[in-house]
């Protein structure tokens, strides 16, 4: 293993290629991987980009890399495609759109199968996000399964996230609802040549209070360009159009990027990110051990007796918890 | 609570533009209860190697149907090769003659599957080749 995470941190593709299987696989392997990588890692910047099934996420993904490798900068993506509930297993098809992007030894791909996680990413994957960290990527592209919603995990694992939306997904009472729209730091309508884009970006703007609508646009860009912020200062999150497919708008997506990593950095969000970030991922660990301690420590048999008396009717939810967890308690005391 | 699951890379090199088959052995895969990295048409020997790489793959189908197996398979072995991936089993599906399928064992590939294969051997063989199934599955 030891050699496995120098190799790592030298940035061998071999090596991290490897050490991420593995940390999929097992979780004893991603405590002793995190445990042994940790103080390595905090340089990357982590992108997750986000958005219903078809935006085109991984389109721009592909684009998005490509320009920001004519900075001399290295650039790992994590493309999460959903597991089968019913068999277990994926189709990984992320790759298909950015062929671009092999061939460049400075980018990274790995595609990896949410396996149950239901946030959009997989359980490892801020485990694997650290890996690319540790092995010197300076950006790590997360891009999530098909959202909704709901599925909002990646702001917790991301420094700036990006949410892309088609035309002609919805009314505008789809963009005031929660969720997903609340996330982002940067809103990118793709496929912008198509009829309703206008309609989209407006009802956008309207959720964001963007002053007036239908500005002018021209070159991808429709709405002011971000500012970056006075310490403190809040951030204005930008509506940028995109044509992925012809790389049209990626040089204001690109901007729009490096505008909010300053923004972050100036105005102490970064700090506050990071803290929310650990805070996130040590409870969600706490909640695995828990999990497994309790699961330990009662009975199978007594579970499955009350799990059937809950089927039946005799015995309310509420109540099993409080007998499951009496036993729980009784059973580490004594 | 450890779950392996084997990654499977299925890549169409060459020029056919012709990705049922790949398509249809891919799904087969992922029902089968398989990681399956699907890269789509035209990809080069070089492309199908470094996904390989990249992904971890525990084993590598191609499907060719332009008749350029013979100059696509022997570039990726030697590709493989060159960074240490022998070890990766290597299982081709599409339209081989059956006179070339004795060099293409002879450089390595361990499946040749023409248009008669039933899904059915086709996973089995995976399984196989990447270890067997796990415990308690119908494959």
């Amino acid at each position: 293993m030891n050699d496995l995470l120098e190799q790592v941190r030298q940035g061998q593709i071999r090596a991290i290629a490897r050490l991420i299987t593995r940390v999929e696989n097992s979780p004893a392997a991603a405590e002793q991987a995190i445990q042994a990588l940790y103080p390595h890692t905090g340089k990357a910047h982590v992108v997750g980009v986000t958005g219903s099934p078809g935006a085109g996420k991984s389109t721009v993904v592909n684009a998005l890399v490509k320009t920001l490798r004519q900075q001399d900068v290295r650039v790992g993506i994590i493309a999460v495609d959903p597991t089968s509930p019913f068999t277990g297993g994926a189709l990984l098809g992320d790759r298909v759109r950015m062929r671009d992007l092999s061939g460049d030894p400075g980018v990274y791909i790995r595609s990896m199968a949410s396996r149950g996680s239901l946030g959009g990413l997989a359980r490892a994957t801020a485990s694997v996000i650290k890996i690319l960290d540790a092995a010197g990527f300076d950006y790590v592209l997360v891009e999530t399964v098909g959202a909704g919603q709901a599925e909002v995990d990646i702001a917790n694992a991301a420094h700036t996230t990006i949410v892309i939306e088609a035309p002609g997904m919805g009314d505008e009472i789809q963009s005031i609802k929660a969720g997903i729209l609340e996330i982002a730091d940067i809103l990118v309508v793709n496929k912008a040549d198509r009829p309703g884009a206008d309609r989209t970006v407006r009802s956008l703007k309207m959720m964001l209070h963007l002053g007036p609508v239908g500005g002018t646009r021209q070159s991808g860009r429709i709405s002011s360009p971000p500012t970056a912020s006075q310490n403190g200062a809040a951030w204005n999150i930008p509506v940028l159009e995109t044509v992925a497919t012809e790389e049209k708008g990626m040089a204001a997506l690109a901007e729009a990027l490096g505008q909010h990593m300053a923004h972050l950095r100036q105005s102490g969000d970064w700090v506050k990110r990071e803290k929310e970030r650990s805070w996130r991922e040590v409870e969600m660990l706490l909640q695995e051990r828990f999990m497994a301690q309790f699961q330990a420590s009662v009975p199978p048999e007594l579970r499955d007796s009350l799990l059937t008396a809950v089927a039946e009717r005799k015995v309310d939810p509420y109540t099993a918890v409080h007998q499951l967890l009496e036993k729980s308690e009784s059973k580490r005391k004594g | 609570m450890d779950q392996a699951k084997p990654r499977i890379l299925i890549a169409k090199p060459g020029l056919d533009g012709h990705d049922r088959g790949a398509k249809v052995v891919a799904r087969a895969l992922r029902d089968a209860g398989m990681e399956v990295i699907y890269t789509g048409l035209r990809q080069t020997p070089e492309m199908v190697v470094e996904a390989a790489l990249q992904e971890d793959a525990d084993a590598i189908g191609l499907s060719i149907l332009s008749g350029a197996h013979m100059p696509l398979v022997q570039r990726i072995v030697d590709l493989l090769a060159a960074n240490q991936m022998t070890d990766v089993p290597l299982f081709l599906g599409g339209i081989i003659p059956n006179e070339d399928v004795p060099v293409l064992k002879e450089w390595g590939v361990t499946g040749i599957f023409g248009p008669g294969a039933s899904m059915d051997e086709i996973i089995a063989f995976i399984w196989d080749a990447v270890g067997g199934a796990p415990a308690g599955d119908v494959a």
